[in-house]
Protein backbone atom coordinates (compact mmCIF):
# COMPACT_ATOMS: atom_id res chain seq x y z
CA UNK A 1 0.00 0.00 0.00
CA UNK A 2 2.56 2.13 -0.75
CA UNK A 3 2.23 5.33 -3.14
CA UNK A 4 4.29 5.27 -6.27
CA UNK A 5 4.60 5.79 -9.93
CA UNK A 6 1.45 3.29 -10.36
CA UNK A 7 -0.49 5.95 -9.67
CA UNK A 8 0.47 8.31 -12.93
CA UNK A 9 -0.65 5.26 -14.85
CA UNK A 10 -3.70 5.26 -13.57
CA UNK A 11 -4.18 8.76 -14.11
CA UNK A 12 -3.96 8.46 -17.62
CA UNK A 13 -6.22 5.42 -17.53
CA UNK A 14 -8.87 7.33 -16.05
CA UNK A 15 -8.67 10.97 -17.94
CA UNK A 16 -8.62 8.56 -21.31
CA UNK A 17 -12.05 6.97 -19.61
CA UNK A 18 -12.98 10.38 -18.55
CA UNK A 19 -12.17 12.06 -22.13
CA UNK A 20 -13.84 8.84 -23.85
CA UNK A 21 -17.19 9.30 -21.77
CA UNK A 22 -17.25 13.08 -21.78
CA UNK A 23 -16.88 13.37 -25.71
CA UNK A 24 -18.19 10.20 -27.01
CA UNK A 25 -20.80 8.86 -24.79
CA UNK A 26 -22.31 11.66 -22.75
CA UNK A 27 -23.54 13.39 -26.06
CA UNK A 28 -24.52 9.81 -27.98
CA UNK A 29 -26.85 9.89 -24.58
CA UNK A 30 -28.00 13.86 -24.18
CA UNK A 31 -29.41 14.36 -27.12
CA UNK A 32 -31.73 11.47 -27.63
CA UNK A 33 -32.88 11.93 -24.10
CA UNK A 34 -33.72 15.60 -24.48
CA UNK A 35 -35.49 15.09 -27.55
CA UNK A 36 -37.48 12.06 -25.89
CA UNK A 37 -38.77 14.37 -23.15
CA UNK A 38 -39.58 16.88 -25.38
CA UNK A 39 -41.74 14.49 -27.50
CA UNK A 40 -43.14 13.09 -24.06
CA UNK A 41 -44.08 16.04 -22.60
CA UNK A 42 -45.79 17.20 -26.00
CA UNK A 43 -47.48 13.81 -25.99
CA UNK A 44 -48.55 14.44 -22.48
CA UNK A 45 -50.01 17.80 -23.51
CA UNK A 46 -52.00 16.76 -26.44
CA UNK A 47 -53.49 14.06 -24.36
CA UNK A 48 -54.39 16.50 -21.89
CA UNK A 49 -55.44 18.97 -24.73
CA UNK A 50 -57.46 15.61 -26.15
CA UNK A 51 -59.12 15.03 -22.83
CA UNK A 52 -60.39 18.21 -22.84
CA UNK A 53 -62.09 18.59 -26.38
CA UNK A 54 -63.68 15.31 -24.93
CA UNK A 55 -65.26 16.72 -22.25
CA UNK A 56 -66.53 19.96 -23.88
CA UNK A 57 -67.78 17.22 -26.95
CA UNK A 58 -69.18 15.06 -24.26
CA UNK A 59 -70.86 18.48 -22.98
CA UNK A 60 -72.25 20.09 -25.91
CA UNK A 61 -73.72 16.58 -26.63
CA UNK A 62 -75.66 16.47 -23.44
CA UNK A 63 -76.78 20.06 -24.32
CA UNK A 64 -78.09 18.74 -27.75
CA UNK A 65 -79.43 15.89 -26.12
CA UNK A 66 -81.37 17.62 -23.55
CA UNK A 67 -82.81 19.99 -26.30
CA UNK A 68 -83.69 17.29 -28.43
CA UNK A 69 -85.71 15.78 -25.19
CA UNK A 70 -87.37 19.04 -24.63
CA UNK A 71 -88.67 19.97 -28.14
CA UNK A 72 -89.83 15.96 -28.27
CA UNK A 73 -91.55 16.26 -25.74
CA UNK A 74 -93.21 19.63 -26.96
CA UNK A 75 -94.05 17.96 -29.69
CA UNK A 76 -95.92 15.05 -27.72
CA UNK A 77 -97.99 17.39 -26.15
CA UNK A 78 -98.98 18.94 -28.82
CA UNK A 79 -99.88 16.42 -30.67
CA UNK A 80 -101.93 15.52 -27.97
CA UNK A 81 -103.70 18.75 -27.41
CA UNK A 82 -104.32 18.54 -31.27
CA UNK A 83 -105.87 15.04 -31.19
CA UNK A 84 -107.72 16.05 -28.03
CA UNK A 85 -109.20 18.97 -30.07
CA UNK A 86 -109.57 16.52 -33.04
CA UNK A 87 -111.57 14.38 -31.26
CA UNK A 88 -113.85 16.73 -29.07
CA UNK A 89 -114.67 18.26 -32.87
CA UNK A 90 -115.65 15.43 -33.89
CA UNK A 91 -117.57 14.32 -31.25
CA UNK A 92 -119.59 17.87 -31.89
CA UNK A 93 -119.64 17.71 -35.43
CA UNK A 94 -121.35 13.85 -35.30
CA UNK A 95 -123.70 15.33 -32.39
CA UNK A 96 -124.60 18.26 -34.72
CA UNK A 97 -125.26 15.54 -37.16
CA UNK A 98 -127.17 13.42 -35.24
CA UNK A 99 -129.24 16.34 -34.04
CA UNK A 100 -129.75 17.16 -37.55
CA UNK A 101 -130.77 13.55 -38.63
CA UNK A 102 -133.19 13.17 -35.45
CA UNK A 103 -134.83 16.66 -36.43
CA UNK A 104 -134.85 15.33 -40.67
CA UNK A 105 -136.11 11.91 -39.26
CA UNK A 106 -138.68 13.73 -36.95
CA UNK A 107 -140.30 16.10 -39.21
CA UNK A 108 -140.55 12.93 -41.94
CA UNK A 109 -142.32 11.80 -39.67
CA UNK A 110 -144.67 14.39 -38.74
CA UNK A 111 -144.98 15.17 -42.84
CA UNK A 112 -145.56 11.03 -43.21
CA UNK A 113 -148.42 10.86 -40.34
CA UNK A 114 -150.14 14.12 -41.67
CA UNK A 115 -150.36 12.70 -45.10
CA UNK A 116 -151.59 9.38 -43.60
CA UNK A 117 -154.21 11.63 -41.73
CA UNK A 118 -155.04 13.78 -44.52
CA UNK A 119 -155.56 10.61 -46.50
CA UNK A 120 -157.46 8.85 -43.80
CA UNK A 121 -159.57 12.01 -43.34
CA UNK A 122 -160.60 12.06 -46.91
CA UNK A 123 -161.08 8.03 -46.96
CA UNK A 124 -163.31 8.56 -43.70
CA UNK A 125 -165.28 11.41 -45.42
CA UNK A 126 -165.44 9.57 -48.81
CA UNK A 127 -166.47 6.36 -46.51
CA UNK A 128 -168.90 8.33 -45.05
CA UNK A 129 -170.59 9.96 -47.71
CA UNK A 130 -170.56 6.66 -49.35
CA UNK A 131 -172.44 4.92 -46.20
CA UNK A 132 -174.95 7.94 -45.76
CA UNK A 133 -175.93 7.99 -48.92
CA UNK A 134 -176.82 4.33 -48.85
CA UNK A 135 -178.39 5.00 -45.27
CA UNK A 136 -180.27 7.54 -46.97
CA UNK A 137 -180.73 6.01 -50.42
CA UNK A 138 -180.16 9.14 -52.13
CA UNK A 139 -177.60 11.24 -53.35
CA UNK A 140 -176.07 13.25 -50.79
CA UNK A 141 -175.16 16.35 -52.79
CA UNK A 142 -171.30 16.91 -51.69
CA UNK A 143 -171.33 20.47 -52.48
CA UNK A 144 -174.54 21.29 -50.34
CA UNK A 145 -173.45 19.20 -47.30
CA UNK A 146 -169.75 19.68 -47.78
CA UNK A 147 -170.31 21.85 -43.77
CA UNK A 148 -171.55 18.60 -42.51
CA UNK A 149 -168.75 16.61 -44.12
CA UNK A 150 -165.99 18.69 -43.35
CA UNK A 151 -167.20 18.78 -40.09
CA UNK A 152 -167.62 15.27 -39.24
CA UNK A 153 -163.97 14.89 -41.07
CA UNK A 154 -162.21 17.39 -38.33
CA UNK A 155 -164.26 14.96 -35.61
CA UNK A 156 -162.26 11.67 -36.64
CA UNK B 1 -7.27 -23.67 -1.18
CA UNK B 2 -3.30 -22.34 -1.05
CA UNK B 3 -2.82 -25.27 1.21
CA UNK B 4 -1.31 -27.87 -1.81
CA UNK B 5 1.57 -25.24 -1.59
CA UNK B 6 2.73 -25.93 1.93
CA UNK B 7 1.78 -22.19 3.25
CA UNK B 8 1.07 -21.06 6.34
CA UNK B 9 -1.85 -18.54 6.45
CA UNK B 10 0.59 -15.30 6.98
CA UNK B 11 2.40 -17.04 3.33
CA UNK B 12 -0.76 -16.92 2.35
CA UNK B 13 -2.08 -13.61 3.38
CA UNK B 14 0.98 -11.88 2.10
CA UNK B 15 0.64 -14.11 -1.18
CA UNK B 16 -2.28 -12.02 -1.62
CA UNK B 17 -1.06 -8.87 -0.74
CA UNK B 18 1.39 -7.95 -3.06
CA UNK B 19 1.40 -6.45 -6.15
CA UNK B 20 3.42 -7.99 -9.54
CA UNK B 21 5.13 -5.06 -9.74
CA UNK B 22 8.20 -4.01 -11.98
CA UNK B 23 10.44 -1.09 -11.26
CA UNK B 24 12.84 -0.04 -8.03
CA UNK B 25 11.56 2.76 -5.30
CA UNK B 26 9.69 5.44 -6.53
CA UNK B 27 9.27 3.95 -9.70
CA UNK B 28 7.57 1.20 -8.70
CA UNK B 29 4.59 0.12 -11.40
CA UNK B 30 1.92 -2.29 -10.08
CA UNK B 31 1.25 -4.10 -13.21
CA UNK B 32 -1.89 -5.93 -11.94
CA UNK B 33 -3.61 -2.59 -10.80
CA UNK B 34 -2.51 -1.35 -13.90
CA UNK B 35 -4.05 -3.82 -16.42
CA UNK B 36 -6.83 -4.33 -14.42
CA UNK B 37 -8.02 -0.73 -14.06
CA UNK B 38 -7.08 0.12 -17.87
CA UNK B 39 -9.25 -3.68 -18.42
CA UNK B 40 -11.87 -2.78 -17.01
CA UNK B 41 -11.99 1.47 -18.40
CA UNK B 42 -12.11 -0.49 -21.68
CA UNK B 43 -14.92 -2.78 -20.45
CA UNK B 44 -16.63 0.27 -19.51
CA UNK B 45 -16.41 1.81 -22.64
CA UNK B 46 -16.99 -0.48 -24.60
CA UNK B 47 -20.36 -1.21 -23.15
CA UNK B 48 -21.04 2.10 -22.69
CA UNK B 49 -20.93 2.82 -26.49
CA UNK B 50 -22.48 -0.42 -27.66
CA UNK B 51 -25.42 0.83 -25.96
CA UNK B 52 -25.47 4.55 -26.21
CA UNK B 53 -24.82 3.48 -29.95
CA UNK B 54 -28.60 2.79 -30.41
CA UNK B 55 -29.83 5.35 -28.83
CA UNK B 56 -32.92 7.08 -30.23
CA UNK B 57 -35.76 9.29 -29.36
CA UNK B 58 -38.15 6.07 -29.15
CA UNK B 59 -38.35 3.44 -26.52
CA UNK B 60 -34.68 2.16 -25.20
CA UNK B 61 -34.32 -1.28 -24.67
CA UNK B 62 -31.94 -3.94 -23.63
CA UNK B 63 -28.48 -2.47 -23.23
CA UNK B 64 -29.58 1.21 -24.04
CA UNK B 65 -31.97 1.13 -21.31
CA UNK B 66 -29.84 -0.30 -18.72
CA UNK B 67 -26.71 2.56 -20.12
CA UNK B 68 -29.48 5.40 -19.97
CA UNK B 69 -30.69 4.44 -16.76
CA UNK B 70 -27.77 4.62 -15.29
CA UNK B 71 -27.00 8.20 -16.74
CA UNK B 72 -29.85 9.35 -15.88
CA UNK B 73 -29.30 8.39 -12.49
CA UNK B 74 -26.15 10.38 -12.15
CA UNK B 75 -27.36 13.57 -14.20
CA UNK B 76 -30.03 13.57 -11.78
CA UNK B 77 -27.79 13.38 -9.06
CA UNK B 78 -25.08 16.09 -10.16
CA UNK B 79 -28.45 18.11 -11.21
CA UNK B 80 -29.58 18.55 -7.94
CA UNK B 81 -26.22 19.14 -6.22
CA UNK B 82 -24.76 21.35 -8.61
CA UNK B 83 -26.91 24.27 -11.00
CA UNK B 84 -25.10 25.33 -13.59
CA UNK B 85 -23.95 23.93 -17.05
CA UNK B 86 -23.03 20.08 -15.67
CA UNK B 87 -22.58 18.60 -18.65
CA UNK B 88 -18.52 18.05 -17.84
CA UNK B 89 -19.78 17.09 -14.54
CA UNK B 90 -22.29 14.49 -15.32
CA UNK B 91 -19.64 13.14 -18.06
CA UNK B 92 -17.50 12.69 -14.55
CA UNK B 93 -19.77 11.33 -12.33
CA UNK B 94 -20.70 8.97 -14.92
CA UNK B 95 -16.82 7.60 -15.34
CA UNK B 96 -16.22 7.40 -12.04
CA UNK B 97 -19.68 5.80 -10.98
CA UNK B 98 -19.19 3.27 -14.05
CA UNK B 99 -15.36 2.60 -13.88
CA UNK B 100 -15.52 2.47 -9.66
CA UNK B 101 -18.59 -0.28 -10.24
CA UNK B 102 -16.28 -2.54 -12.71
CA UNK B 103 -12.98 -2.09 -10.44
CA UNK B 104 -15.00 -3.16 -7.25
CA UNK B 105 -16.86 -5.85 -8.75
CA UNK B 106 -13.09 -7.54 -9.36
CA UNK B 107 -13.23 -8.49 -5.64
CA UNK B 108 -16.48 -10.40 -6.16
CA UNK B 109 -14.12 -12.88 -8.43
CA UNK B 110 -12.88 -16.22 -6.71
CA UNK B 111 -9.97 -15.21 -4.19
CA UNK B 112 -7.75 -17.56 -5.78
CA UNK B 113 -8.41 -17.44 -9.35
CA UNK B 114 -5.48 -15.64 -10.11
CA UNK B 115 -3.00 -18.14 -8.35
CA UNK B 116 -4.76 -20.74 -9.97
CA UNK B 117 -4.55 -19.59 -13.39
CA UNK B 118 -0.78 -18.57 -12.28
CA UNK B 119 -0.07 -22.15 -11.32
CA UNK B 120 -1.98 -23.96 -14.50
CA UNK B 121 0.58 -21.90 -16.41
CA UNK B 122 3.47 -22.67 -14.80
CA UNK B 123 3.74 -19.49 -12.97
CA UNK B 124 3.23 -21.05 -9.36
CA UNK B 125 4.80 -17.84 -7.19
CA UNK B 126 3.61 -14.99 -9.59
CA UNK B 127 1.09 -12.99 -7.91
CA UNK B 128 -1.33 -11.00 -9.06
CA UNK B 129 -3.95 -8.54 -7.55
CA UNK B 130 -7.44 -8.17 -9.07
CA UNK B 131 -8.67 -4.90 -7.56
CA UNK B 132 -7.08 -1.71 -8.54
CA UNK B 133 -9.65 0.09 -5.95
CA UNK B 134 -7.81 -1.99 -3.27
CA UNK B 135 -4.48 -0.41 -4.64
CA UNK B 136 -3.52 3.76 -2.50
CA UNK B 137 -2.71 4.41 -6.28
CA UNK B 138 -5.55 3.54 -7.92
CA UNK B 139 -8.20 5.69 -5.73
CA UNK B 140 -5.54 8.48 -5.00
CA UNK B 141 -5.10 8.94 -8.79
CA UNK B 142 -8.83 9.55 -9.44
CA UNK B 143 -8.63 11.74 -6.47
CA UNK B 144 -5.92 13.89 -7.91
CA UNK B 145 -7.93 14.49 -10.76
CA UNK B 146 -10.75 15.34 -8.67
CA UNK B 147 -8.57 17.97 -6.71
CA UNK B 148 -7.15 19.53 -9.83
CA UNK B 149 -10.91 19.74 -10.89
CA UNK B 150 -12.17 21.36 -8.10
CA UNK B 151 -9.25 24.05 -8.03
CA UNK B 152 -9.81 24.47 -11.90
CA UNK B 153 -13.17 25.42 -11.48
CA UNK B 154 -12.75 27.54 -8.52
CA UNK B 155 -10.17 29.26 -10.68
CA UNK B 156 -13.19 29.49 -13.37
CA UNK B 157 -15.51 30.87 -11.03
CA UNK B 158 -13.54 33.21 -9.23
CA UNK B 159 -10.46 34.47 -11.40
CA UNK B 160 -6.56 33.76 -10.92
CA UNK B 161 -6.62 36.72 -8.59
CA UNK B 162 -9.87 35.85 -6.77
CA UNK B 163 -9.10 32.27 -5.88
CA UNK B 164 -5.69 33.58 -4.68
CA UNK B 165 -7.15 35.93 -2.58
CA UNK B 166 -9.89 33.60 -1.55
CA UNK B 167 -6.19 31.51 -0.24
CA UNK B 168 -5.26 34.16 2.13
CA UNK B 169 -8.43 36.12 2.85
CA UNK B 170 -11.23 33.73 4.09
CA UNK B 171 -12.38 31.90 6.13
CA UNK B 172 -11.02 34.41 9.28
CA UNK B 173 -11.24 37.65 7.09
CA UNK B 174 -8.79 39.82 5.32
CA UNK B 175 -6.06 41.32 8.39
CA UNK B 176 -2.38 40.26 7.44
CA UNK B 177 -2.23 38.78 10.65
CA UNK B 178 -4.72 36.25 9.86
CA UNK B 179 -3.04 35.70 6.23
CA UNK B 180 -1.22 32.80 7.72
CA UNK B 181 -3.63 30.79 10.17
CA UNK B 182 -6.15 31.10 6.53
CA UNK B 183 -2.94 29.31 4.56
CA UNK B 184 -3.24 26.84 6.57
CA UNK B 185 -6.84 26.17 6.89
CA UNK B 186 -7.39 26.38 3.43
CA UNK B 187 -4.53 23.82 2.53
CA UNK B 188 -5.87 21.35 5.03
CA UNK B 189 -9.55 21.85 4.17
CA UNK B 190 -8.03 21.38 0.07
CA UNK B 191 -6.12 18.82 0.97
CA UNK B 192 -8.20 16.68 3.01
CA UNK B 193 -10.97 16.26 -0.01
CA UNK B 194 -8.99 14.21 -2.05
CA UNK B 195 -7.27 12.41 0.93
CA UNK B 196 -10.59 11.54 2.42
CA UNK B 197 -11.89 10.90 -1.35
CA UNK B 198 -9.13 8.24 -2.07
CA UNK B 199 -8.75 6.34 1.35
CA UNK B 200 -12.34 5.86 1.60
CA UNK B 201 -12.51 3.70 -1.12
CA UNK B 202 -9.15 2.36 -0.70
CA UNK B 203 -10.20 1.60 2.91
CA UNK B 204 -13.50 -0.27 2.58
CA UNK B 205 -12.20 -1.93 -0.67
CA UNK B 206 -9.04 -3.04 0.76
CA UNK B 207 -10.82 -4.41 4.20
CA UNK B 208 -13.38 -6.21 1.80
CA UNK B 209 -10.62 -8.12 0.59
CA UNK B 210 -8.44 -8.50 3.79
CA UNK B 211 -11.64 -10.16 5.06
CA UNK B 212 -12.30 -12.35 1.65
CA UNK B 213 -8.75 -13.23 2.75
CA UNK B 214 -9.07 -14.50 5.94
CA UNK B 215 -12.72 -16.14 5.46
CA UNK B 216 -10.63 -17.99 2.81
CA UNK B 217 -8.18 -19.24 5.62
CA UNK B 218 -11.29 -21.21 7.39
CA UNK B 219 -10.96 -23.27 4.37
CA UNK B 220 -7.45 -23.71 4.53
CA UNK B 221 -7.87 -24.78 7.93
CA UNK B 222 -10.49 -27.72 6.78
CA UNK B 223 -7.87 -28.45 3.89
CA UNK B 224 -5.21 -28.96 5.85
CA UNK B 225 -7.07 -31.50 8.10
CA UNK B 226 -8.78 -32.94 5.19
CA UNK B 227 -5.99 -35.76 4.88
CA UNK B 228 -5.89 -36.50 8.60
CA UNK B 229 -8.76 -36.94 10.92
CA UNK B 230 -12.39 -36.05 9.49
CA UNK B 231 -13.74 -34.12 12.60
CA UNK B 232 -15.99 -31.68 13.89
CA UNK B 233 -13.62 -28.77 13.68
CA UNK B 234 -12.42 -28.99 9.96
CA UNK B 235 -16.35 -29.58 9.10
CA UNK B 236 -17.41 -26.72 10.87
CA UNK B 237 -14.64 -24.62 9.34
CA UNK B 238 -15.59 -25.60 5.75
CA UNK B 239 -19.15 -25.03 6.51
CA UNK B 240 -17.88 -21.24 8.01
CA UNK B 241 -16.22 -20.69 5.07
CA UNK B 242 -19.27 -21.05 2.63
CA UNK B 243 -21.33 -19.26 5.14
CA UNK B 244 -19.35 -16.23 5.86
CA UNK B 245 -17.82 -16.15 2.50
CA UNK B 246 -21.33 -16.34 0.26
CA UNK B 247 -22.70 -13.64 3.52
CA UNK B 248 -19.60 -11.20 2.80
CA UNK B 249 -19.75 -11.37 -0.65
CA UNK B 250 -23.70 -10.46 -0.82
CA UNK B 251 -23.21 -7.66 1.54
CA UNK B 252 -20.17 -6.51 -0.29
CA UNK B 253 -22.37 -6.18 -3.56
CA UNK B 254 -23.63 -3.00 -1.60
CA UNK B 255 -20.18 -2.42 -0.94
CA UNK B 256 -19.34 -1.96 -4.06
CA UNK B 257 -21.96 0.21 -5.25
CA UNK B 258 -22.19 2.47 -2.30
CA UNK B 259 -18.78 3.48 -2.22
CA UNK B 260 -19.17 4.10 -6.14
CA UNK B 261 -21.88 6.16 -5.62
CA UNK B 262 -20.20 8.40 -2.65
CA UNK B 263 -17.03 8.43 -4.96
CA UNK B 264 -19.32 9.70 -7.42
CA UNK B 265 -21.35 12.40 -5.62
CA UNK B 266 -18.42 14.12 -3.21
CA UNK B 267 -16.26 15.12 -5.99
CA UNK B 268 -19.30 17.48 -7.81
CA UNK B 269 -20.34 18.36 -3.78
CA UNK B 270 -16.38 19.37 -3.60
CA UNK B 271 -16.59 21.37 -7.15
CA UNK B 272 -19.88 23.23 -6.50
CA UNK B 273 -18.61 24.06 -3.20
CA UNK B 274 -15.58 25.65 -4.44
CA UNK B 275 -17.27 27.37 -7.01
CA UNK B 276 -19.57 29.26 -3.78
CA UNK B 277 -17.79 32.54 -3.05
CA UNK B 278 -17.26 32.13 0.85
Amino acid sequence: MDINATFIGQIIVFLILLWFINRVVVPMLAKPIAARQQKIAEGLAAADRGQKDLDEAQARANDVIREARERANQIVDQASRRSTEMVESAKQTASVEVERLLATGRQQIELDAARAREELRRDVARLSVATASKLIGREIDAAKHADILNQLATEI
Amino acid sequence: MASEHGQSPTDYIVHHMTHNSVGQGFWTWHVDTLVMSAVTAAFVALLLWLGARRATTGVPTGLLGFVEFMYEFVDGKVGEIYHGNRSFLTALGFTLFTWIIAMNTMDLLPLDLPSFIAAASGHEHAVWRVLPTADLNGTIAMAIVVLFLVIGYAIRAKGVGGYLHEWIAAPFGGHPVLWIPNLVLNAVELLAKPVSLGMRLFGNMFAGELLFMLIALLGMVAGEHLSGLLGIGPAAAFFAQVLFGAGWAIFHILIVLLQAYIFMVLPIVYISMAEQHH
